[in-house]
């Protein structure tokens, strides 16, 4: 009975997203006050009966109802009732309703923190969200529905959650990442609702750049809450796969990380308008891309859900429209908009377009080593991969050239900066960050490797600039207390972001270059050094959990002569799936992390296992960490909720009839 | 021309010769990475030159997995059920490698015949097998009726 609930809300959904769809952008077409009204009222509608599937659908995990067939392919009786819980998004029928919600959670808040916007302009948004979120429902029925039952014989027990998933990582990763996915939707109807009315302009950008700072930033947390999942979970002792299904957050990323400062020159000086509408699309294709290559099958890869070829086209379908009807809207608009070129070769304006071009290029190199062996193999009918070294050798480079950059921006100057001014201005910074490149490596870790210096002197240059940039603009304060209460939160986003950044950079060159890793066979007793550590395998046992058996080793860790630590890695069997799964044993740390994943057992207690020391490895999070917090206080900053609050006093009766217009029941 | 003209003139040359260093850097480092994937019939058949860096797939041999004592080496032979390649790899397996189940090697042929194995990827869902794998045996015509991509994960 609850499942077919879900399953009527989601045809109510549907109906509703299809008004959603049409009357608002016919009523601001016409200037239909009426249509114009129903936006928010649908938009909350559409929501309302997502969040019933949803919830219908997390019922039926919690209950064990395997006559649904999702339920009885991801869950199972011994299942911990957290992952019953999460399992929910453990395959595509349900992440994908996971992202149509989240798609929808989106759309409600653009409904109530839209105050300060022109009714007729939110109406676009809306409507144009109306129509992608119609479009992924209609998938979801046609192709995909989570509430299937499986007639006339439901199995007694179902077939397990994925070993793989069954972990914390599980719970926080998907549901950032979609959400920080399906906030770019957001930007990109924003964009489409300006080439519909033809509003272009700096309140435009003011409105779209807290919606993409806050997506940004939670991408960001997603990226990385996969990274770290990976991790810890994947055994391999990386961070970073160039796995095809990595590839189109990252994209996203790019795209969105270029949006973000683009958007900036377009509210402060008004230009790079066209460009900026088609970074939104393309972050917003980068988004979609994301799902398509996941669920269409056509890429294998960890994360790889099965292929169903009626799903492949439905989603090429969406793809197709969605995309080549924005970019074709955007071939018919972009012209009409004037764009001003009133800049110097050394302005801030410059930088930001150089800024623009790599990381354009990053994401385009990038797209481009994901698809080629599709592409390949549709052409030539062999198959190829692409791996990690083809990566490499493009995006190292081009992000060292970006970080060059990352610190001359933030010191030039709007419209013209003179190279003597920023001569003078770098001249020291670069004479710091040398020092600190050079010497860093020597002192702490009295080794030496030259692209590990490189990286060093790239993140102290950044650092530096920043500290350079506050400190010249506290200079002429009073105090120093005051000059930096006087600077703004958008601006201390940047300061937390950019740093954000250096300390991705140093921990990822000093992972990258300085991790000791070994694979060794030890019997009881048996110990082996590595990178100063004396890992000492002292026994292994075997355990028993609620649904799975294993062996669990148990290794002590010395460091000059005491106990550091002790690890417990085990080997674990699923019993439902028959699924093996490695845990990892980590000792976490702000400078190292020590890793050990346990291979088989090699008779008498010996076991095959793989150590790992990564020096400075948590800081690549902590990196993203400063960079989610830098965009989310950006788009905190007040210029964006005083000018709602200024617009709401002007047109206060308006506002009241927005309220009423909310609370209308749906 | 007129200054802004010229200006923006300079602002897309500029931004198309970085575009045409990327593209031709991008190709370049495309060129230098690809894998080509073969099947154990095609190395049979010598189609495969040594130190050649490719991808094998195709199943465990059944009681082929031979493993050291005292290190982490192993043998193994992968198979279309038409033609094997012998494998040697020193490193953990994943946790999917099992004998009869499908695998992609990553590496390549010594002098011997050996197919030195830098990576060994397995599938995480056993009942899944990779495109690769599939259309190793579909290619030796050994594929079993329900070896299809199944739904799962």
């Amino acid at each position: 009975m609850i499942p077919e609930l879900g399953s009527f809300s989601l045809i109510l959904a549907l109906c509703l997203s299809a008004l959603l769809g049409s009357l608002p952008i016919a009523g601001a077409h016409y200037n239909n006050p009426v249509w114009i009204s129903m936006a928010r009222p649908l938009t909350a509608g559409v929501f309302v009966f997502l969040g019933l599937a949803i919830s219908a659908l997390a019922y039926a995990f919690i209950t064990d109802d395997f006559s649904v067939s999702f339920v009885a392919q991801h869950s199972n009786t011994l299942l911990p009732m957290r992952y019953k819980f999460t399992a929910v998004w453990g395959g595509h029928e349900g992440s994908f309703l996971l992202w149509t919600f989240m798609l929808a959670g989106w759309m409600l808040s653009v409904g109530i923190f839209s105050k300060s916007m022109p009714e007729e302009f939110v109406a676009r948004v809306l409507g144009v969200l109306g129509i992608l979120i119609f479009g992924y429902i209609l998938f979801m029925l046609a192709t995909s529905n989570p509430f299937d039952r499986i007639v006339p014989l439901p199995p007694a027990d179902g077939a397990d959650l994925n070993s793989a998933l069954q972990d914390i990582g599980f719970i926080l990763h998907p549901p950032t990442l979609y959400m920080g996915y399906v906030g770019f939707s957001v930007v990109f109807a924003f964009a489409i609702a300006a080439l519909l009315s033809g509003r272009m302009d700096a309140a435009w950008a003011r409105w779209s750049r807290p919606w993409a700072n806050v997506a940004w930033a939670i991408l960001t947390v997603g990226i990385a809450l996969g990274s770290w999942w990976a991790y810890y979970e994947l055994g391999w002792g990386g961070w970073w796969a160039w796995d095809p299904v990595e590839n189109p957050p990252m994209i996203t990323w790019l795209f969105g990380t270029a949006l973000i400062h683009s958007l900036a020159v377009t509210e402060k000086r008004g230009m790079f308008k066209s460009w900026t509408v088609l970074l939104a699309i393309l972050a917003f294709s980068g988004s979609l891309l994301g799902t398509f290559i996941t669920r269409s099958g056509l890429l294998t890869s960890v994360h790889a859900f099965a292929s169903d070829p009626s799903r492949g086209f439905f989603i090429l379908g969406i793809l197709g429209i969605s995309i080549g009807g924005s970019l074709l809207l955007y071939a018919l608009r972009a012209p009409l908009m004037k764009g001003s070129f009133g800049f110097e070769y050394t302005s801030r304006e410059f930088f930001l377009l150089v800024n623009n071009v790599i990381l354009v290029v990053s994401a385009a190199s990038i797209f481009l080593g994901t698809l080629f062996p599709m592409v390949y193999q549709a052409v030539t009918d062999d198959l190829i991969s692409i791996g990690p070294p083809y990566f490499n050798t493009i995006f190292v480079p081009l992000m060292m050239l970006l970080f060059v950059f990352v610190g001359i921006g933030p010191l030039s100057r709007w419209k013209q900066t003179s190279w003597t001014y920023l001569a003078a201005q770098l001249g020291k910074v670069l004479f710091a960050s040398l020092l600190v490149g050079l010497i860093f490596p020597l002192i702490v870790l009295s080794k030496f490797s030259v692209a590990a210096t490189i990286t060093l002197i790239l993140a102290s240059w950044i650092v530096f600039a920043i500290g350079k940039d506050i400190s010249n603009k506290v200079a002429n304060k009073r105090s120093t207390l005051r000059g930096l209460k006087s600077l703004s939160l958008s601006y201390y986003g940047m300061v937390l972001a950019h740093i954000g950044i250096a300390v991705m950079l140093i921990g990822a060159a000093l992972t990258s270059f300085f991790s000791e890793e070994r694979s060794v066979l030890l019997a009881p007793g048996e110990s082996v050094e590595l990178g100063g550590y004396l890992f000492t395998l002292e026994g292994s046992a075997r355990i028993e959990g609620p649904n799975y058996i294993g062996d669990e080793a148990e290794l002590t860790v010395v460091n000059d002569g005491k106990v550091l630590t002790v690890l417990y890695p085990q080997r674990r069997l699923y019993v439902a799936s028959g699924t093996p799964s490695t845990e990892m044993a980590i000792d976490a740390g702000f400078f190292r992390d020590l890793f050990v994943t346990l291979g088989e057992e090699k008779g008498a207690g010996a076991w095959s296992m793989t150590l790992y020391v990564k020096p400075f490895v948590r800081w690549i999070w902590l990196g993203a960490i400063f960079m989610a917090i830098g965009g989310t206080l950006a788009a905190g900053d007040k210029r964006y909720r005083r000018l709602r609050i200024k617009a709401a006093e002007k047109s206060g009766r308006e506002s009241k009839t927005q309220t009423a217009a909310e609370l209308q029941p749906a | 021309m007129k200054v802004h003209r010229r200006k923006r003139l300079g602002v897309i040359l500029f931004v198309a010769a970085g575009l045409s260093v990327a593209v031709g850097l991008t190709l370049y480092a495309l060129s230098q990475n690809i894998d080509l994937f073969y099947t154990p019939t095609q190395v049979a058949q010598g189609e495969v030159n040594a130190g050649q860096r490719i991808r094998i797939g195709g199943m465990v041999r059944e009681g082929s997995v031979q493993s050291a004592a005292d290190s982490l080496a192993v043998r193994f032979v992968a198979t279309d059920y038409a033609n094997d390649v012998p494998i040697y790899h020193e490193g953990i397996l994943p946790d999917l490698f099992r004998e009869g189940q499908g695998i992609v090697v990553e590496g390549s042929l010594d002098n011997a015949g050996v197919f030195q194995a830098s990576r060994v990827l397995a599938k995480h869902d056993e009942n899944y097998m990779s495109p690769e794998v599939k259309a190793a045996l579909d290619a030796a015509g050994t594929a079993p009726e329900s070896a299809a991509t199944r739904p799962g994960t």
